[in-house]
């Protein structure tokens, strides 16, 4: 058993740092204080192949792995956590479920821009009384003609109104339960889909979150995502994936704050010696930092899993759950060892550990993963 | 078009730490990079083959572990690479450098050869122009602009107080500053297939037409007598005083050293 990381994703490491340090640390504070999409940074990792890491090359995609891409967004959410669930939401839970279920003519022309061109993609499950049971999708699509006619509402949705093609959710038999839910692949600027409210949020703040809404608007057949009635599994096994990029923004933020309180410590003195010479400040650093190396283990092992394994949804759940949960600890640490400098804005890790705090609520929150990781083992 | 640039693995560190013993570079912990003029000179090649067409071909001499820097080049575009590898190459100095890859270089075809300026490493600013001498080729050094027309190349050569616009015959080899570009970044998909799909093709002494007296440590005539780091200085004194009295202070304390 060999926990060392290969050349290729050593120097994708470094990749990944260089540009997270140099493009999108300087600009964190203001993504966060101005609220506004970092429009620009996106447009540098579209540039760069950022945006279809484990995408085959036939599709334009960089041919690398899951585990690139979990890296990517740890580096980028290390330094800001907006960045982060960007690359992650676009990849897992638009081009990915493409990849997986798409024909061949979906991923011509929906994939390849998403991962070589210039598009954005998002994913919408969520509504108003569908949250963690997705399976109460008020969301219709019926059939008229060679058209799904789409009507009802999703909330919440990372990358709204940026992103130019979504993959949407919808009742399309309600008879059949979960087994009558389908996917579909919309277009931005399709008819009769327009954008509601914009979230105002505590964390990832530079992150779009739209309502989205769907007023009689006419899907062409050909969208439909996998075959009718799939879609339920679909958008389950597509969080699985998710999962995995959310637990590695987690768990760049965890490492991101660590760094940032070695710094600090080292720096700051207090009764004449610096706060590292404390024995308490030493202690509570070597928490901090096993538990972020044991997040990094069990995120590298989901990632590593959804390559090489047919299930991976245990190991994605642990994963999420442990680097969620470390997130938050490890930046309410690195708060308190800040102390008052750390409650202010002047410093990273108070928006370090408001970002923290989504990463155990949304793709499933931390009692879903509970629930997903109790269900495999009683 | 055939474009070989020269690079050189170098300590990611502006401040040389030196052994107090030996004198010599400590490399342990300190990460390694493309040096900045190299990277620089490989960027300028880089955009000419987007313009051109031409192929990109990156050569470094250097210990097993500078196959590393070589990947990275290829990570960002490169289309070959060439390690210049064998014990019989080590402890040389300049010449016996350019004098070794000067011979690999022949071993390959090139129109056009970039090297950085220099190493920050070492700051010679040597090993480039050499290379041209072996080749006898001409050189232009401190390139700020490289553009390619025809069979020549316009280079916008620095000088301290202004620019020299050169036009010079392939093949030629020019010498890159830092300044004169931004580098771009790998790609992920590069870092895999430049360990995945592409080699880095290894040149020893066995495959180079040289004479043994003119490589390693037997065809370096430069011997360093002995290497140290700067003291460090105290700081000064600062003495604020009005100008003529400042004049008579400054006139004794030199006298007091023996300046005057």
């Amino acid at each position: 058993m060999d926990f060392g990381l290969s050349k290729e994703h050593e120097m994708a490491r470094t990749l990944f740092r260089d540009f997270a340090q140099t493009e999108v640390k300087p600009l964190a504070q203001e993504v966060d204080e101005t609220e506004e999409f970092p429009v620009g940074t996106v447009e540098k990792m579209q540039k760069l192949g950022f945006l279809g890491i484990p995408i085959d090359k036939e599709y334009g995609g960089q041919g690398c792995d899951t585990l690139t891409h979990a890296m990517c967004v740890e580096e980028l959410s290390k330094v800001c956590g907006t960045t982060g669930v960007i690359v992650s939401a676009h990849t897992s839970l638009c081009a990915d479920p493409i990849k997986k279920f798409g024909t061949p003519a979906q991923k011509e022309k929906y994939l390849r821009p998403l991962v070589n061109g210039f598009k954005l993609g998002a994913f919408g499950l969520i509504e108003l009384g569908a949250g963690t049971d997705a399976s109460g999708q008020q969301t219709k699509a019926i059939v008229v003609g060679d058209e799904y006619v789409l009507n009802g509402t999703k909330i919440f949705i990372t990358n709204g109104k940026v992103a130019d093609t979504y993959i949407i959710f919808a009742m399309t038999d309600k008879s059949k339960g979960t087994k009558g839910i389908s996917a579909f692949i919309l277009e931005k600027g399709t008819p009769g889909f327009t954008f509601g409210t914009k979230e105002k949020k505590m964390g990832i703040r530079g992150s779009a979150t739209y309502e989205l809404i769907f007023t009689d608007c006419r899907i062409p057949k050909e969208n439909l995502l996998g075959k009718e009635g799939q879609g339920f599994a679909i958008a389950m096994q597509t969080l699985d994936g998710g999962r995995i990029g959310i637990a590695a923004q987690a768990l760049g933020i965890a490492a991101g704050a660590l760094d940032a309180t070695i710094n600090y410590v080292k720096e700051r003195k207090q009764f004449g010696r610096s706060l590292s010479k404390f024995q308490n400040t030493q202690f509570e650093i070597a928490d901090m930092a096993t538990k972020v190396e044991a997040a990094r283990l069990l995120v590298y092992k989901a990632a590593v899993a959804k390559d090489t394994q047919k299930r991976f949804s245990v190991e994605a759940a642990m994963a999420k759950l442990y680097a969620a949960e470390v997130a938050m600890e490890v930046t309410t640490k690195a708060v308190q060892l800040h102390g008052g400098y750390g409650y202010t804005r002047e410093y990273d890790v108070e928006r370090m550990m408001r970002d923290a705090k989504i990463t155990e609520i949304y793709e499933g929150t931390s009692e879903v993963q509970r629930m997903v990781i109790g269900g495999s083992l009683l | 078009m055939n474009i070989v640039v020269c690079i050189k693995q170098v300590p990611d560190t502006n401040e040389v730490r030196l052994d107090p013993v030996t004198g010599t570079l400590i490399r342990d912990g300190v990460p390694s990079i493309i040096n900045p003029d190299d990277k620089a000179g490989l960027e300028a090649a880089l955009q000419i083959k987007e313009e051109t067409g031409a192929k990109v071909i990156v050569i470094s001499m250097g210990p097993p572990q500078a196959d590393a820097v070589l990947r990275e080049a290829m990570a960002m575009g490169a289309d070959e690479a060439y390690l210049v590898t064998d014990r019989a190459f080590g402890g040389a100095d300049t010449l016996a450098t350019s004098t070794t890859l000067a011979a690999a270089i022949k071993t390959l075809e090139y129109d056009l050869i970039i090297a950085g300026r220099q190493a920050i490493d070492g700051d010679t600013a040597q090993v480039g122009p050499q290379i041209s001498e072996h080749l006898d080729i001409p050189n232009v050094s401190y390139a700020e602009g490289i553009t390619v027309d025809g069979n020549a190349v316009i280079v916008k050569r620095q000088y301290e107080d202004r620019y020299h616009t050169v036009k010079v015959q392939m093949p030629c080899l020019i010498t890159a500053l830092g300044e004169m570009n931004k580098p771009r970044y790998m790609t992920p998909g590069g870092i895999f297939d430049a360990y995945r799909t592409k080699e880095v093709k290894i040149l020893t002494r066995a495959n180079l037409d040289v004479a043994d007296e003119s490589i390693g440590l037997k065809g370096s005539p430069t011997k360093v007598a002995q290497s140290f780091p700067k003291s460090v200085k105290s700081a000064g004194v600062k003495v604020v005083l009005e100008s003529d009295e400042a004049a008579d202070y400054i006139i004794d304390k030199l006298k007091e050293k023996f300046v005057l």
